[in-house]
């Protein structure tokens, strides 16, 4: 055994995170941990890689007992992380991000050639033939994420290796080239400890799966021995009936004929070709395609976000211009960003001031919503949302990534728009927190709200969308209405054959 | 006691208290105020009274930097504001008339409002960097000023113009009075409309700040016009003080003073959360060290050292790494005892 945790304990004020969880690695398997958001998985990751102090419980590495005070500690002891955004240098060289903080050097100066030298070797490990003299940020970042586990796995003596959710930014070819990698690693005999939310991949590569919930453990499992369902209600504790509910809801859901926008060839060069598109009161309208293909791009020019260079748009029949994300919102608009981190949340300001953000802004700095409103309005959506933890005064970047998703769709529904554009929504979120949140998309449309659904999931799509724009290479190839013989499939074929004869 | 310990003015205040203690030791009268004339005197008054200008800059300051900014021309201002008011009030027929006075105090001040349009505009329009956007008017101002004063020292002798810098209403400084309307201006400025919110906001992250709706151009404009309003009329206290405009004397190294103070007062350089009452007392620990540097007998030439010495004191204070690695270890030795001791 690589690694071996008992009784691993960490409090934070007012919260126990982890409460006596055990976990163990064997060599050269693919671990995955699951649970959902605030279960302890970051908790445990971050014990594991010397961030944090244990309050009580041991670890034993290699089968000698270890505690580590920094990342930099675990890391010489043979533990490399991979985190979920790429923690490297975008304006440095390939070659420099694997090897910053400890270069090859000659006569104390920097060995450039020798340097280049390796990381092409240790790159070619990875099956991976690049310029390695070329700037990270030119190329993609499944790339990127290739070279963040070269760096990681260069060290050496590299016996665990943490990938914390490295597949929430790639396409489904890029995550099968991470695989082939996580394989090649495997066999080289280091334990890999996958953390993913898409259970699909999970099935895939993992040999074993570690089950937390609430700070607790729930169990080890074999994968092969464990259904997709079992584990999905281990991890939420309750089984799944609600979550299928909405399939057959939604999609019945009755339209209605107000056209709330319109737009005729808008388009913005570089960006997304002029597409046609109408969102009626009431519907839910999924873009799907894959990543890059033009779907965050139509988003941000509907809200004002970047300008269009091309076509009009008509909101209420009446043509609009959108000079600043403003102008959108004066008109009932509202876009939650899939960078949820950078685009979304401000992390130094706490969960009440982030949910009144958007409202504050629309009514101008000089008439402040009463302290007494704001207490209500964010009272009502913590716990419409079951935002946790329920404090509206903690500061939002110590939430868990689904509850400051939460957070952004609360700051976005007391504005009460007319149109909610939701860009990837339930990226790196738990299958509960999924279910919780395509349950409100599904709401709010009964209730009269247009939403434009964006995700990378087809399967989410489809179960919540009445017509589909599928987009494939920064254009709209087509549009589908989401009847009962249209499948993922059917999705699949669009996107990857690009226009059917369907679309004009 | 860790509430206190921990809240975030504590610091500053200790530091106060120590250096106003360290003068009740080492100098006399230091804590008396006299009643003369109708004027308070004393050196605690005199405090008050010369802090008047930084704690004015400091307001400014404060605000840019909450938005990520930072303002370094507001020296130069403060010297353009004075050179104006002392070459309108050199011109006026009848210098002592109070109408005319206040008509040149407004014309300062609207000058330094351009200024700050522009630095706004340099900044939050064509995006350049404020530390490079506002240091172009910190070369360029001294020239401005010294073009309005033809290079010359310009005196002045006006009654109405002294009030400001070194006059007394109900035996209280009026540059002190000024300084606090000033202060609770900006308080019910930012903490009584939302404007507090959006600007941490804003410093937070401008792209997220943007995407909310947020209309941080005209913000950030503002915050900069603020600035240079607070910088003039802290120009106009100064000259006024010394009855005359010196394009070079006026506000000469104040931006990083000013700077000083705002963090001190425990706002980070990096923008967003920002606090007002550490500001002020930050801009007001500074003038005691320079007053008490005199008043202990810290010789002229060491003056400027031993202020360093504070200021490096209670930037480690308020680290919290430095006191995880000065403290971490005895708490830790503390909490492993006690966990002995229930075992």
């Amino acid at each position: 055994m690589v690694l071996q945790m008992t009784g691993i304990r960490k409090v934070f004020p007012g919260v126990v995170a982890l409460d006596g969880v055990d976990f163990r690695l064997l060599p050269g398997e693919i671990h995955a941990l699951m649970g959902e958001n605030g279960a302890g998985k970051s908790t445990l990751i971050k014990v594991l890689t010397g961030v944090y102090d244990i309050d009580g419980g041991q670890i034993e590495l290699a089968g000698e007992q270890v505690r580590f005070t920094g990342p930099l500690q675990a890391q010489q002891a043979g533990i490399s992380t991979v985190y979920q955004e790429v923690n490297l240098c975008p304006n440095l060289s390939v070659a420099e991000n694997i090897f910053i903080g400890r270069e090859p050097r000659r006569f104390g100066r920097i060995h450039w050639s020798e340097m280049r030298k390796r990381a092409h070797t240790s790159l070619a490990r990875l099956d991976l033939d690049i310029d390695v003299s070329a700037q990270l940020d030119s190329y993609s970042l499944a790339i990127q994420q290739m070279v963040a586990i070269a760096r990681a796995t260069d060290v050496g003596n590299t016996k665990v290796l943490i990938l914390d959710e490295p597949t929430s930014s790639l396409d489904a070819s890029e995550v099968e080239q991470l695989f082939a990698v996580m394989r090649r690693l495997k066999d080289e005999n280091v334990a890999i400890l996958f953390v993913s939310h898409f259970l699909d991949q999970v099935y895939e590569i993992a040999d074993r799966m570690t089950v937390l919930r609430n700070g607790r453990l729930i169990g080890e499992y074999r994968t092969a021995e464990l259904p997709q369902m079992q584990l999905v209600s281990k991890m939420i504790g309750k089984d799944l009936e609600a979550l299928e509910q909405i399939e057959e809801h939604a999609r019945e859901a009755p339209r209605q004929e107000t056209k709330i926008i319109e737009a005729k060839g808008l388009g913005r060069t570089g960006s997304i070709a002029p597409f046609d598109l109408t969102i009626h009161a009431g519907e839910v309208v999924g873009l799907a395609g894959l990543l890059g293909s033009g779907r965050t791009e139509l988003a941000r020019l509907l809200f004002g976000a970047d300008r269009p260079d091309s076509g009009e748009l008509d909101v209420d029949g009446t043509p609009a211009k959108f000079h600043s994300p403003r102008d959108a919102m004066t008109k009932g608009i509202a876009f939650s960003s899939e960078n949820r981190r950078t685009e979304g949340i401000i992390g130094e300001l706490t969960v009440r001031e982030n949910i009144i953000l958007a409202l504050q802004a629309a009514r101008g700095w000089t008439r402040p919503i009463p302290r007494r409103r704001q207490d209500e309005l964010v009272d009502k959506y913590v716990k419409a949302l079951q935002i946790r933890p329920a404090d509206p005064e903690r500061l939002v970047r110590d939430l868990s990534g689904g509850n400051q998703q939460k957070v952004l769709l609360a700051r976005w529904l007391i504005t009460e728009p007319r149109l909610l554009i939701i860009d990837e929504p339930t990226r790196g979120i738990d299958v509960g927190a999924k279910a919780e949140i395509q349950r409100l998309v599904a709401e709010l449309a009964d209730g009269g709200m247009a939403v434009l659904f964006v995700s990378a999931e087809l399967e989410e799509v489809l179960r919540l969308s009445h017509k589909i724009e599928v987009l494939r290479d920064r254009r709209l190839v087509e549009e589908l209405v989401n009847t009962d013989d249209v499948d993922a499939d059917r999705i699949m074929q669009t996107i990857a054959s690009g226009t059917t004869g369907a679309t004009p | 006691m860790t509430n206190l310990l921990r809240h975030r003015l504590f610091w500053p205040i200790a530091v106060l208290v120590v250096l106003l203690a360290s003068n009740l030791v080492f100098s006399n009268n230091f804590f008396t105020i006299t009643l003369q004339d109708g004027h308070l005197y004393g050196s605690l008054i005199d405090i008050l009274r010369r802090s008047a200008p930084l704690v004015l800059v400091a307001l400014g300051m404060t605000l840019v930097i909450s938005t990520g900014g930072i303002d370094l021309s507001v020296g130069s201002v403060m010297a353009i504001s004075g050179a104006l008011a002392c070459l309108l009030i050199g011109d006026l027929s009848n210098p002592d008339s109070t109408t005319s006075v206040l008509l040149v105090v407004g014309a300062a001040i609207a000058l330094c409002l351009v200024f700050g349009l522009w630095n706004g505009f340099l900044v939050a329009v064509l995006g350049i960097q404020p530390i490079i956007a506002t240091l172009i008017l910190m070369v360029a101002g001294r020239g401005v000023a010294q073009l309005i004063t033809d290079g010359q020292i310009l005196n002045v002798h006006s009654a109405p113009y002294r009030v400001i810098g070194a006059g007394y209403f109900l035996a209280v400084p009026v540059s002190f009075l000024i300084a606090a309307a000033a202060v609770a201006l900006t308080v019910a400025l930012t903490r009584r409309t939302a404007l507090g919110l959006l600007l941490e906001s804003v410093g937070g992250s401008p792209t997220a700040s943007r995407l909310a709706g947020i209309r941080a151009r005209r913000i950030t404009i503002m915050v900069y016009v603020f600035a240079a309003a607070f910088a003039g009329v802290a120009g106009l206290i100064y000259s006024s003080d010394v009855s005359s405009a010196d394009s070079n004397a006026a506000g000469n190294l104040i931006e990083l003073n000013a700077i000083l103070a705002v963090v001190l007062g425990g706002t980070a350089l990096t923008g967003g959360r920002f606090s007002i009452a550490g500001s002020v007392l930050g801009a007001v620990i500074i003038t005691t060290l320079d007053i008490t540097a005199v008043s202990v007998g810290v010789p002229v030439e060491t003056t400027l050292l031993f202020k360093a010495i504070v200021v490096i004191i209670l930037c480690l204070a308020q680290s919290p790494t430095f006191r995880a690695k000065v403290f971490g270890r005895f708490a830790t030795k503390k909490a492993a005892t006690r966990e002995a001791v229930a075992a």
